[in-house]
């Protein structure tokens, strides 16, 4: 049997973006991959902007603190303290918001996508925005670049520097968990080094840190200067050499291709083809571009096997349903908040391994609420549940917000609630069906549940058509798209891509 | 009253070749047991890092004092279960619970090389990992592995909760999150999700389709059997109108009736005090004062006290020394309430921090706190907790 080159091209959009976009329906059938995939580099090549989403009260008491200069850092009071930290929560959730809208508008869905995968990988969790923001800045810019390149930003970032414990790791007071986790989830993985070899990699990083600005600094009298071995090799090794060490080892490539395979093309490995990639990637001495390449032109990656294999994360989830059905929300904390009762929270990773992906997303409750996001969308449903507390982002305040009820009215007036969770809140999308419905305007009506389900779904298992067309609206033939469209959208199937 | 059985559930005879829907629903209709004594666990998270210094109070140490010269509770406050303890003022139920010797409590637990994140820190208590290790499932969970192997439904852990946490989740087999048994009834009746899941046809059998559907099957059948047992059995007894007293009481009707749950989790908090910890920890120790009274009332009343062990615990402890916003920062080892009347050890079981012997102003833990999940594994749920923990640790003597 051979596949349409209208699934072939949804699969590439679905894998190196976050699914097509309403836009691009006319699109899917007139074009190769090749020639779609083409297109989504071409989208690609330009430079990111800087994301800056930083409160000018926090920008200003930066400037402040950097006048008084870092040896008398500038004591902040109780309340000053509290204010950071709340404006520093709320430029966090600025950022997630904002690239959010980014992954949902681009053409350079490639990019992005690749930028989420980084963001997993070098997974971090901070409470600081300007370090957030810096640390997001390295990773869209390098998404598509040279991972070494990368690696070396990323190491040198106040945000991963801070995250792990870096800034404690002195020449008299070696802290090995930076090191460690470059070894460990950043490059070689587990088993492929010493526990030698990561005290000797301590050593190296000994004075590596970051100011208030969150600009890199060396403090030469916390370095150790002396002679280390690491992975066999001897010399009197700095940071930054041993991330070239790290690169040399052919181990680095096999695993972030390994990774990379497994995220981008199918959860179960296939040892021959991450070979295969994982040699050119290494001879192109970590060339991103090339990779990917490799994988979205091969012949393989459109193997049935590999269409709607995956399950969706809840970023890939949320922002395809917007990409294809463009919407306004009133109510944006809503995203936030299903964003964390689905379990993917932006710039909050559970841990520096990132999300465990694949069937870790589903549970009974992610599955329930997964499936009834559509009727969310369309009004007829609330969000009645409670997201768990994370107390490392709340810092004890999470209790005054909890006093605010959920309002019934749209506005989205509160702020602070969907960090704490609220109850019985609508989402208030106000979603854009013309272009949608206008795609299938010359598609018989006795034909509409079937091309809205070869549009939205990639399994090969596919729901009962009698059943949408039961469940759909029958009083005209645009009502009839757009609730069969939601009832598609809320079955198992749609989780998978 | 005491509840006689004529139902009876038949655990975990049915086999896998059931998955999908209907055969699955019909199978419920059928006879069913439970084991007469059918020992469960009730799990209290205390989230935020519950203080613990001024949870069991050693008022006999001016070292304590010292650290505390504000928060510090006084010794006529407190009230003193040994020469040299006291519980925090709203405690007066544990009080009694200590009097009646249906309370244990466990000092200086921890784990090595504590980590001061919440999120981490839970993470190592959920996953009963060490704290360099990243493992993505829960102690709850792997028991669901290792005993539901071959079984249909995941309710023999449930969490009072909208969402599930990491502990409960194991390698193959997820527990549920239930809040309110008949709102997850109501959802998960909805006459589109039946029709989807009847109209499955299971294909290939490997696809990850497969394993939505079987979540969903699991969970649509899930729901009807929480809710029907929820209402066989509910109880009559009084409890606190609050989020903490409503779980209790649905773990509370859940026990009496014939489900075949093991494991009941449920949160407090947030014990996060870094400001004015005083009022904060006094309301959320009511809360919990009050709910565990009445459950541990309801649960004598009926007989079941000494089935149910109820036991907390909470990411860390906080430090020694109070801050400059009256309250506390993270800290590391904690104690841990044991509440049955089946405890074999009773009272405090074991010294209090020593506070002369700090590491950088942190209390030292003596207590690995996977050394109290094996012995609940073993010796209350007569689990293997070497297969489930990977690795064989020291029974305690609390049961």
């Amino acid at each position: 049997m051979s596949l349409t080159n209208q699934l072939k091209n949804q699969h590439l959009m679905w894998r190196a973006g976050f699914g097509p976009a309403v836009e691009q329906l006319d699109d899917l059938s007139k074009y190769t991959p090749k020639q779609f995939f083409k297109a989504l580099v071409k989208a690609s090549e330009k430079k990111p902007d800087y994301i800056d989403v930083a409160d000018d009260y926090l920008k200003g008491l930066m400037m402040g603190i950097e006048e008084v200069g870092r040896q008398q850092k500038k004591e902040l009071d109780a309340d000053e303290r509290k204010k950071v930290q709340q404006k520093n929560r709320e430029g966090v959730r600025n950022l997630n918001m904002y690239w959010m809208h980014e992954m949902v508008g681009t053409a350079s869905q490639l990019r992005e996508k690749m930028a989420f995968f980084w963001h997993g990988h070098f997974a971090c969790r901070n409470l600081n925005v300007f370090y957030q923001q810096g640390l997001l800045d390295v990773i869209r810019r390098n998404a598509l670049g040279n991972f070494g390149t990368m690696l070396k930003e990323v190491s040198k970032s106040a945000a991963m520097l801070n995250f792990l414990n870096n800034q404690q790791n002195r020449k008299d007071h070696p802290n090995e968990n930076f090191a460690r986790e470059v070894m460990e989830l950043f490059t070689l993985g587990r088993g492929n080094y010493t526990e030698n070899d990561v005290k000797e990699a301590a050593r190296a990083f000994t004075g590596w840190g970051a100011n208030v600005k969150g600009e890199f600094q060396f403090r030469r009298f916390q370095h150790d200067f002396g002679s280390k071995t690491v992975l066999g090799r001897t010399g009197d090794f700095d940071g930054a050499e041993v991330l070239d060490i790290l690169l040399e080892e052919k181990q680095t490539a096999r695993y972030i291709t390994q990774k990379i395979y497994k995220f981008f093309v199918n959860e179960k490995a296939d040892t021959d083809k991450i070979n295969w990639l994982a040699d050119r990637f290494y001879k192109n001495e970590y060339d991103i571009s090339k990779l990917m390449e490799d994988i979205f032109t091969s012949d393989w990656f459109y193997d049935e096997k590999n269409i709607g294999a995956q399950i969706k994360s809840p970023v890939e989830l949320l922002v395809g349903i917007q990409r294809m059905l463009p919407m306004k929300l009133e109510n944006e904390e809503a995203l936030m908040l299903l964003q964390r009762v689905l379990g993917q929270l932006l710039f909050y990773p559970p841990n520096v391994a990132g999300w465990p992906g694949g069937k870790n997303w589903i549970d009974s409750s992610s599955l329930m609420m997964r499936m009834r996001i559509p009727k969310l969308i369309n009004d007829v449903d609330e969000m009645n549940v409670k997201a768990k507390d994370d107390d490392d982002t709340m810092m004890g305040m999470k209790d005054v917000n909890m006093q605010a009820k959920g309002n019934k009215k749209p506005g989205g007036q509160q702020s602070g609630a969907a960090y704490t969770g609220m109850r019985r809140q609508q989402i208030n999308a106000n979603v854009d069906w013309q272009p949608y419905v206008k795609h299938y305007e010359s598609v018989p009506r006795e034909n509409l549940a079937e091309a809205i389900s070869k549009i939205l779904l990639q399994t090969k298992s596919r729901v009962s058509m009698d059943i949408i067309k039961q469940y759909a609206d029958q009083t005209g033939r645009e009502n009839f798209i757009k609730t069969a469209t939601l009832q598609v959208m809320s079955t198992p199937e749609y989780q998978l891509c | 009253m005491h509840i006689k059985r004529k139902e009876f559930i038949q655990i975990g005879s049915l086999a896998t070749a059931s998955l999908m829907v209907p055969k699955f629903l019909k199978a419920f209709e059928g006879k069913s047991m439970v084991l007469p004594g059918n020992k469960v666990i009730v799990i209290l998270q205390l989230s935020g890092g519950n203080d613990g210094l001024n949870t069991v109070i050693p008022f006999r140490n001016d070292l304590y004092y010292k650290a505390r010269p504000k928060l510090g509770i006084a010794k006529d406050k407190a009230l003193s279960v040994t020469d040299e303890a006291g519980l925090h003022p709203a405690l007066t139920g544990f009080k009694e619970l200590y009097d009646d010797g249906s309370l244990a409590i466990l000092n200086n637990v921890g784990y090595p090389n504590p980590d001061r994140s919440h999120f981490r820190s839970m993470d190592i208590w959920h996953t009963a990992s060490q704290s360099h290790e990243y493992w993505t499932n829960g102690w709850v969970g792997r028991y669901l592995d290792a005993q539901c192997n071959g079984c249909d439904k995941p309710t023999q852990a449930i969490e009072l909760d909208d969402v599930l946490s990491l502990a409960l989740k194991g390698e193959d087999i997820k527990g549920i999150a239930v809040k309110n048994p008949r709102r997850l009834y109501g959802t998960a009746n909805e006459k589109f999700f039946r029709d989807v899941m009847r109209s499955h046809k299971d294909e290939a059998g490997e696809q990850p389709v497969d394993y939505l559907y079987k979540t969903m099957a699991e969970t649509l059948s899930s729901a009807d059997y929480i809710f029907q047992q929820s209402r066989m059995h509910p109880t009559n007894a009084e409890y606190p109108k609050t989020e903490l007293g409503n779980s209790l009481k649905t773990i509370a009707s859940l026990i009496y009736s014939e489900i075949n749950t093991k494991v009941y989790y449920v949160s407090l908090g947030s014990f996060d005090t870094h400001i004015n910890q005083d009022a904060q920890q006094q309301r959320l120790f009511t809360e919990m004062n009050d709910a565990v009274k009445a459950f541990v009332k309801d649960l004598k009343q009926q007989h079941r006290f000494e089935d149910v062990m109820l036991f907390t615990f909470s990411e860390f402890g906080r430090r020694v020394n109070q801050n400059a916003s009256n309250g506390t920062d993270h800290g590391t080892a904690n104690n841990m309430f044991l509440v049955s009347g089946g405890l074999k050890q009773k009272g405090v079981l074991n010294p209090l921090p020593d506070l002369s012997d700090l590491n950088e102003g942190d209390l030292k833990y003596n207590v690995d706190f996977k050394n109290v999940y094996a012995t609940i594994l073993k010796k209350w749920l007569n689990a293997d907790d070497k297969a489930i923990l990977s690795k064989q640790y020291e029974y305690m003597n609390f049961i």
